[in-house]
């Protein structure tokens, strides 16, 4: 049987739900004999890749880009898994809704900025007015929430849904676990 | 009528079951160890029916009522879990989270939230609704205790506690619908308001919109289980 092909993408959150995947440790290499993963922050791929069986989404989607990639990551995977509150609910980023980007922006680079006050705006990409969940913008297979979900909640999450066991998400975590 | 105590009997998931006249179906089903979420309910204080998470069904109606206020009747046929309940509560505490900033990640109440532990007990992963984001206050003038407006779920249980155990009442409920807020007094600060510094809202308050600020972090447990002690013993004097 040809392993099933994983992808890990990191939006708008501080990479903590990869941190807590790789805590995973030993088991990641019983995890390895079940799937390749073909893109992630930790493996050298640039482009998101045609076809993907699993995609794990980290973050919440904050900027024209985390759109962009939202919906391709969509467009290519048959299971789409939010990995974390920032991704299921905003979380973090999403606390500069009530202020809007405009203020957050100002405060950053001209209120604290000690030398040539300016807001970026090259290279980097727009932000988006509200930080939304990813279920905002497409459709989501699986919820996993924590911030982050513990390595044993991937273990057991990832396991059920890799043999089809059946899997109780709100029995392993929780909002904010 | 007698002075006896009046009989009624019901039945309640199916269970035959007696219950005095004028008995809640919430008490009837905890003096039967049978469960019914509730978020505004306290032990110790009155019911008010604010937060629905507690609604069943009553053979021969299309209402759902509240089993905290509602009282039983003869013959009474209440089902508290049926799935047509489990989606309502899902979705009262889907709007709840969606309504105001619930970032339980950073909240202090994280690990000790009747709203999270609810949350996760029905079953929700995620909220269907838009958040609303709304930008609220947060007064930490008193000087040991703040309140955050972005954790209030507007249950009163502080609105209460104040008026009916502590018999102060600094605190009420300003506006209407999603504009309502819970004031100290005529909406002045809390640190200058005629609070007592008890902390008994703090101890009731579900979630992290009351907090006592030596505590740190998600260090917060409550303590509301002084209420019906507190009763007892005034009842006894």
């Amino acid at each position: 049987m040809s392993k099933l092909k994983l992808a890990t993408v990191w939006l708008d959150g501080c990479s903590g739900c990869h941190m807590s995947f790789l805590d995973m440790d030993e088991r990641l290499i019983e995890l390895a004999e079940l799937v390749d993963v073909v893109y992630s922050p930790i493996v050298d791929t640039k482009e998101f890749p045609d076809k993907v069986d699993i995609a794990l989404v980290e973050g919440a989607v904050a900027s024209v880009d985390d759109e962009k990639k939202i919906r391709k990551i969509r467009a290519h995977s048959k299971l789409l898994i939010a990995m974390g509150d920032c991704a299921i609910t905003g979380n973090v980023p999403s606390m500069r809704n009530p202020m809007g980007p405009e203020a957050i922006l100002d405060r950053a680079y001209i209120e604290n900025a000690s030398a040539q006050p300016q807001i970026p705006c090259v290279v980097v990409p727009k932000l988006l007015q509200v930080v939304r969940p990813i279920h905002e913008f497409v459709k989501v297979d699986v919820f996993l929430p924590g911030c982050p979900p513990s390595a044993d909640t991937f273990h057991i999450a990832l396991t059920a849904l890799l043999t089809g066991a059946p899997l109780d998400i709100p029995a392993l975590t929780r909002f904010g676990a | 009528m007698s002075d006896a105590v009046e009989v009624k009997t019901l039945v309640i998931d199916g269970r035959e079951l007696s219950a005095r006249r004028g008995q809640t179906i919430l008490e009837v089903a905890q003096e039967n160890n049978i469960y019914i979420p509730t978020l505004c309910h306290l032990e110790g204080l009155s019911d008010v029916g604010a937060c629905r998470m507690c609604l069943v069904e009553i053979k021969g109606s299309n209402k759902l009522l509240p089993a905290c206020l509602a009282t039983v009747f003869e013959s009474m046929e209440v089902s508290t879990n049926t799935e047509r309940l489990q989606k309502h509560r899902r979705t009262i505490l889907e709007l709840l989270f969606a309504e105001r900033n619930h970032i339980c990640s950073v909240c202090v109440a994280n690990g000790h939230c009747e709203l999270q532990a609810l949350g996760q007990e029905q079953g929700l992963t995620h909220v269907r609704l838009p958040y609303r984001n709304p930008e609220l206050t947060v007064d930490a003038s008193n000087e040991r205790f703040t309140i955050d407006h972005s954790r209030c779920i507007l249950c009163t249980r502080c609105v209460r506690a104040c008026a009916e155990i502590e018999g102060v009442h600094v605190w009420d409920v300003m506006g209407r619908g999603i504009n309502s807020i819970i004031i100290s007094d005529l909406h002045e600060d809390w640190g200058t308001s005629s609070c007592t510094r008890c902390g008994k809202c703090v101890q009731v308050c579900p979630t992290g919109a009351l907090f006592d600020k030596s505590k740190i972090g998600s260090d917060h447990p409550k303590y509301p289980d002084f209420l019906p002690y507190l009763n007892l013993m005034r009842e006894a004097q």
